[in-house]
C-alpha cells in the first residue's frame, strides 16, 4: 500500500460556478451520475464511510415517485467543526450538491437538518437558499430544499433519529432493515448525506471522477476537511489529501509533544505515540468524521476517557439496553477504579462489555463508544488505573 | 417463501416473518422483553440478539426480516455473553427488592434473570445513582420507576392500543424515563386508568394498586356485611392464574371459593348489567322518541354505552362536547353499589353502614370509577374496594384453597341472578347485543330476528364494527319506528373508540347506538385480567363468553325474574324516579392533556 505524505487541498472551498455545473449535471442522466460517483469512490464524510455513488444507486433504483434527499447538518462529534465552516463560506455548493442527488436519484425535495447551536448561520443560508431556487428556477429544474433545526441532541445525527426528529417525534434510531434507501423520511425512499460529502460530489461531477481520484489512496480516495484542535498551534479547518499517516499530520499540527490523537471524536481512536508512524488517516486504518484532538503529555488520558463517557451516558437516547446501561457502567465503572473501589482487572470486564456494546447495541451510538473506550484503555491502562 | 437455516436447521417461511418467529417455528426459544404481541416491534431491549453469518454485528430477532440464504445462531457463545450482558445491565438499573415485590415469581426480568445471571453479578448497582418517583397518585396503579427497565411496552400500549399517550419517554441518556406530561402525577394528566400498560409491564414498574388487605380486613370484621360482586369476565380469566388453559369458564367453582374466602354475599355483576339494560334501552328508546317523532333539537344521537370508566375519562378528556351523548346509566358495578347498600340491605335487614360492597372486576379503571365523586348515591361510598381478577386469584391461593377441586355452586339472590345477556357484556358488541334483545322485543313484541338470538354481526374482534337492523312489526306504541334501520357501531381498544368518537363529532358517521369498550376485546381484554393478555388469549375467553351465553336459562333481561321483581318492588319503572337517583349519574368535562 502506497503512503501518502501530506499536501493540503483546496476542493472544498474553492469557489466555483455553481450554475456551470449545476447544468452540466442535469444533461447527465441519472446513471452517468451515480457512475462517476461510483468511479470516484466516494465514502461518506460523516464518519461511517458508506460508499456514496451506493447510497444513491439503491435510492434511484427505489420506484416510488416520492424520495427525499437529506443534507446531514446536525454535526455533533466532539472536535468537529468542519461542516459549520462548509455552510458558512459555501453552503451554495451544499445546495448544489443536493440538487446533484435529487436529479441522480429522482428526488424533488431536499431538507437540511441543521444543528441547533448553528441557528446563528440561518440567515446567512437563507440568503443563499433564495438564490440557489432562483438559479434553479433559471435553469428549468425542479428541486427546493427546506431547513429543519435540531434541537441539541448527538443522536439526532443519527440517520433514522434524524428521520423521526423531522417527522416530530423523539428522535431515536429506528430498526435496520429497512434501510434509509429504501423507508427513509416519511418512510420514503431517503438518501441522506454529510454536508462536505454533498459539497465533495458536486466537485467530482464538476471536475470528473478520473480527476479526484488521483487524490488519496486505494481504500481512501480524494480529499478530506479535517477539524484540528486541542494541543496544537495551530487550530483550525485543514483540507488534505487522504493518505498520510499519523506521525505527519502530528508533525504538522502537533506542538512537539504530542502524546496521542484522538481520530474521529468521542466515537473514534485514539492513536497513541508509539503508533503515530503506522496508522493511516482513513478507511484503512483509523477513519474519522474530520475530528482531530490532539494531547500533549499534560493530559491524563482517564479525564480525556471520563469526559466521552460522560458525553455518552449524556447523549445516548436511552433506548436501547446496551448503550443507555453500558455507558453509565463504563463511566462508573472506571471511576470505582480509579478510587481503588473496584479491582483493577474490572477493566478487562469493562473491555467485555464495551464489546457487548460494539455488536449488540441498535445504532451507531452505541457500537462505536467502545471504540474510544477499548484504544484508550489499552493504550494508557496505568494512567487510567493510577 | 424464504429459506434460512437456524442453528444448522433449514426452515422455510413467509417472507415478512422475523427471525424470532422462524426460530419459534422450529422449536427454538429466543428470550425477549420488549416483544409483546399486542404491539409494534421496538427492539429496544436487546435480549433477544442473534448472531447472523456475515454480519457485522448482531441482530435482534423480534427486529430483523427473514431474508434467503440466512444463517443464524440463537446460542453462540458470541450470543450467550451479550445475552449475559444484557440481562445483567438490565438487572443493574432495577431495583431488584423481588421478595416484597408485588411481581415477585411473575416477573419476566426475573425469569430472565434465573436463566442468565445467578450467582455474583458482574456490574455495579446503578440504582442509587438516580432519584427515582415512585407514584401512587392513581386509585388504579403505581407507577414505580425505581423498577423500570424501560422497554417501553407502556408506552406503545398507550398510544397505539389507546390513543391516550398519558405516558412517554422523556429525557435522554442516563435520565431517559418513562414519564407523563410535565411529570404531572398520573391522577393529573389524560390517563384513563385501563391498565392495558400494567397488563403489559413486564417487571413491578407498573402494579395495579392493591386492596387485598383491606379486603380481608372487612372479611374478618364480625360487624360487617361483606358483598361481593363479580364481572362477567372475570369467570373467564381468573382460571388462568389458577393453572387453567386460557378459555376455561370457572363460574361455579369461582362462587364457591368466594363463599369459603368468607364473603356473606357472594352476588353477581350480571344482575345489575340486565339492570343496566333495562334502564339504558329505555333511554335509548326515549331518545329515538324524542328526536324522531317530536323533533327534540336537544336530545343528543347517537347515543354512546357508559359501562366502561376508562372510555367515560377518555370523552370527558377528548371530546367534552360529546358528554350529552353518553347514557346517563351508571355501570352496572356502580348500579350494584348503588343498590347493595339501599335496596339489598333493606331485603335483608342490614345497617347499610355495616355493608361492605367489594367487587371483583377485570379492570383497573372500575378502581378509580369507584373513587368518583359521583358514585355515592346511596349516602355512602357505593363500591368500597374494587379487586382486579388478578387479586382474587391472590386471594385464593392466599387462603390456601384447591380450586380445582371445588364443587361448583350458584350465586346467592337477591341481586344474583342473572341472563345470558349479561354475561356477554364481557366481550366487545356484548352490551350492543344484549341491548338488541331486549329493545326489539320491547318494541315489537317479537325476539329479534336472529337464529338463536345471536347477532353475529356485532360479534367479534374486528376494531370498529356496524350493523343495521331493521325494525319491523312495532306495537303501538313505538309505531313511528316502523321500518326504521337503528344503525349501530361498535368500538374496543380507545384507539377504535376514537376513530368512532371522531367521526360522530365531525359529522362524518351517523349512528343511532354506539358501544364502547376502552380495552381490545372488551372486559375479557381488561388491564386487570391475568398477564399475559394478547389476541390468541382474548380469542379464546370471548369464545367461553359465548359458550356462557349460550349455556344459560335465560338469555334476554328483561326476563330476569329478579329484574322484574326490582321494578315491582324498588324501582318502580324503568328511567323513573327512583331509577334516576340510584342508577344514573353524569360527567365532567375534563382538561385536553
Amino acid at each position: 500500500m502506497k503512503k501518502k505524505g501530506l499536501s493540503k487541498v483546496d476542493l472544498i472551498f474553492e469557489t466555483i460556478d455553481a450554475k456551470v455545473v449545476l447544468e452540466k449535471a442535469f444533461s447527465m442522466t441519472s446513471e452517468e451520475i451515480i457512475q462517476q460517483i461510483l468511479e470516484s469512490s466516494l465514502k461518506g464524510r460523516g464518519g461511517a464511510g458508506f460508499p456514496t455513488g451506493l447510497k444513491w444507486k439503491y435510492t434511484a433504483a427505489e420506484k416510488d415517485p416520492e424520495k427525499y434527499v437529506i443534507c446531514n447538518a446536525d454535526e455533533g462529534e466532539p472536535g468537529t467543526f468542519k461542516d459549520r465552516e462548509i455552510l458558512d463560506r459555501a453552503s451554495y455548493k451544499v445546495y448544489g450538491g443536493m440538487a446533484i442527488a435529487g436529479r441522480a436519484m429522482g428526488a424533488k425535495k431536499g431538507y437540511i437538518y441543521l444543528r441547533g447551536e448553528y441557528r446563528f448561520l440561518l440567515p446567512q443560508l437563507y440568503l443563499e437558499l433564495h438564490k440557489f431556487h432562483k438559479m434553479i428556477a433559471e435553469i428549468g429544474y425542479d428541486f427546493s430544499i427546506e431547513y429543519r433545526m435540531g434541537s441539541g441532541a448527538y443522536i439526532c445525527g443519527e440517520e433514522s433519529a434524524l428521520f423521526e426528529s423531522i417527522e416530530g417525534r423523539r428522535g431515536e434510531p429506528r430498526n435496520k432493515p429497512p434501510y434509509p434507501t429504501s423507508s427513509g423520511l416519511f418512510n420514503k425512499p431517503t438518501s441522506i448525506n454529510n454536508v462536505e460529502t454533498l459539497v465533495t460530489a458536486m466537485m467530482i461531477i464538476a471536475k470528473g471522477a478520473q480527476e479526484y481520484v488521483k487524490l488519496g489512496t486505494k481504500d481512501s480516495r480524494g480529499s478530506k476537511v479535517f477539524s484540528v484542535s486541542g494541543d496544537t498551534p495551530v487550530p483550525g479547518i485543514f483540507e488534505l489529501e487522504l493518505g498520510m499517516t499519523v506521525q505527519e499530520f502530528v508533525t504538522e499540527f502537533g506542538d512537539g509533544d504530542t502524546k496521542a490523537v484522538q481520530v474521529g471524536g468521542a466515537s473514534g481512536f485514539c492513536v497513541p505515540r508509539k503508533k503515530f508512524a503506522d496508522t493511516i488517516i482513513g478507511f484503512e486504518g483509523v477513519p474519522t468524521g474530520g475530528s482531530m484532538k490532539l494531547f500533549n503529555s499534560s493530559r491524563s488520558m482517564y479525564n480525556v476517557l471520563h469526559n466521552y463517557l460522560e458525553f455518552f451516558s449524556e447523549e445516548s437516547c436511552g433506548q436501547c439496553t446496551p448503550c443507555r446501561v453500558g455507558c453509565q457502567q463504563l463511566l462508573k465503572g472506571i471511576e470505582m477504579v480509579k478510587k481503588g473501589e473496584a479491582k483493577s482487572t474490572y477493566l478487562y470486564e469493562l473491555v467485555k462489555l464495551a464489546d457487548t456494546m460494539k455488536v449488540a447495541s441498535k445504532c451507531g451510538l452505541g457500537q462505536s463508544v467502545g471504540n474510544a473506550f477499548k484504544s484508550i484503555v489499552e493504550n494508557f491502562r496505568e494512567e487510567v488505573i493510577y | 417463501m424464504i429459506t434460512l437455516k437456524i442453528n444448522d436447521h433449514e426452515v422455510k417461511v413467509e417472507e415478512g416473518t422475523t427471525i424470532l418467529t422462524a426460530a419459534k417455528n422450529l422449536g427454538i426459544n429466543i428470550p425477549t422483553l420488549c416483544n409483546h404481541a399486542d404491539l409494534c416491534v421496538a427492539g429496544n431491549c436487546r435480549v433477544c440478539v442473534v448472531e447472523q453469518k456475515g454480519a457485522r454485528t448482531l441482530v435482534a430477532s423480534c427486529a430483523t426480516p427473514v431474508s434467503e440464504g440466512m444463517d443464524i445462531q440463537t446460542n453462540s457463545l458470541k450470543v450467550r455473553n451479550a445475552r449475559k450482558h444484557i440481562v445483567e445491565l438490565l438487572l443493574s438499573e432495577h431495583r431488584a427488592d423481588c421478595t416484597k415485590c408485588y411481581k415477585n415469581q411473575k416477573c419476566e426480568l426475573q425469569t430472565l434473570a434465573n436463566e442468565y445471571s445467578f450467582g455474583e453479578h458482574i456490574f455495579l448497582d446503578l440504582v442509587g445513582n438516580h432519584e427515582y418517583t415512585v407514584d401512587r397518585s392513581s386509585p388504579s396503579f403505581i407507577k414505580d420507576d425505581s423498577k423500570c427497565i424501560r422497554c417501553q411496552r407502556c408506552v406503545r400500549t398507550c398510544s397505539q392500543l389507546q390513543h391516550v399517550s398519558a405516558i412517554a419517554v422523556a429525557n435522554k441518556g442516563s435520565h431517559m424515563k418513562i414519564s407523563s406530561f410535565h411529570d404531572r402525577p398520573m391522577s393529573h394528566v389524560v390517563c384513563t386508568n385501563c391498565g392495558q400498560c400494567v397488563n403489559r409491564c413486564p417487571t413491578g414498574a407498573l402494579t395495579e394498586k392493591t386492596y387485598i388487605d383491606q379486603v380481608w380486613d372487612a372479611i374478618y370484621d364480625p360487624d360487617k356485611h361483606v358483598v361481593v360482586q363479580t364481572a362477567p369476565a372475570v369467570r373467564v380469566g381468573l382460571g388462568e392464574d389458577l393453572g387453567y388453559d386460557p378459555g376455561e369458564r370457572v363460574t361455579g367453582k369461582m362462587v364457591t371459593a368466594l363463599r369459603q374466602l368468607g364473603f356473606d354475599s357472594v352476588l353477581d355483576t350480571d344482575f345489575t348489567a340486565d339492570l343496566t339494560i333495562i334502564e339504558e334501552g329505555t333511554e335509548l328508546l326515549t331518545r329515538l322518541k324524542k328526536v324522531l317523532l317530536e323533533g327534540d333539537k336537544n336530545t343528543a344521537l347517537p347515543m354512546f354505552t357508559s359501562c366502561s370508566p376508562g372510555w367515560i375519562k377518555f370523552i370527558e378528556h377528548k371530546y367534552p362536547q360529546m358528554l350529552p351523548n353518553l347514557s346517563t346509566c351508571k355501570s352496572p358495578q356502580q348500579m350494584f353499589g348503588a343498590l347493595a347498600k339501599t335496596f339489598f340491605a333493606q331485603k335483608r335487614n342490614i345497617d347499610p353502614a355495616k355493608v361492605v360492597s367489594v367487587s371483583i372486576m377485570p379492570c383497573t379503571a372500575k378502581k378509580y370509577e369507584a373513587d368518583r365523586p359521583e358514585m355515592r348515591s346511596s349516602g355512602y361510598k357505593d363500591i368500597d374496594f374494587v379487586l382486579t381478577t388478578r387479586e382474587l386469584a391472590v386471594m385464593i391461593k392466599q387462603a390456601g384453597i384447591d380450586f380445582r377441586s371445588l364443587e361448583e355452586s350458584p350465586y346467592d339472590s337477591i341481586m344474583g341472578t342473572s341472563t345470558g345477556a349479561a354475561v356477554i357484556f364481557g366481550a366487545t358488541g356484548g352490551v350492543m347485543e344484549a341491548a338488541l334483545r331486549t329493545a326489539y322485543e320491547l318494541v315489537t313484541g317479537k325476539p329479534v330476528p336472529f337464529k338463536n338470538l345471536n347477532i353475529t354481526p356485532v360479534r367479534g374482534m374486528e376494531g370498529v364494527k356496524e350493523a343495521t337492523i331493521k325494525i319491523e312489526g312495532t306495537i303501538e306504541e313505538w309505531r313511528f319506528l316502523e321500518g326504521a334501520e337503528l344503525k349501530v357501531a361498535i368500538a374496543h381498544g380507545l384507539v377504535n373508540a376514537n376513530k368512532l368518537a371522531r367521526a360522530v363529532s365531525t359529522g362524518k358517521a351517523t349512528y343511532h347506538f354506539i358501544e364502547i369498550m376502552a380495552c381490545p376485546g372488551g372486559c375479557l381484554g381488561g388491564g386487570g385480567q391475568p398477564i399475559p393478555t394478547n389476541a390468541a388469549i382474548r380469542q379464546k375467553r370471548m369464545e367461553a363468553i359465548y359458550a356462557e351465553d349460550m349455556h344459560m336459562d335465560i338469555r334476554k333481561s328483561h326476563e330476569n325474574p329478579e329484574i322484574v321483581a326490582i321494578y315491582n318492588e324498588f324501582l318502580e319503572k324503568p328511567n323513573g324516579h327512583k331509577s334516576h337517583e340510584l342508577l344514573h349519574t353524569h360527567y365532567v368535562s375534563r382538561e385536553a392533556y
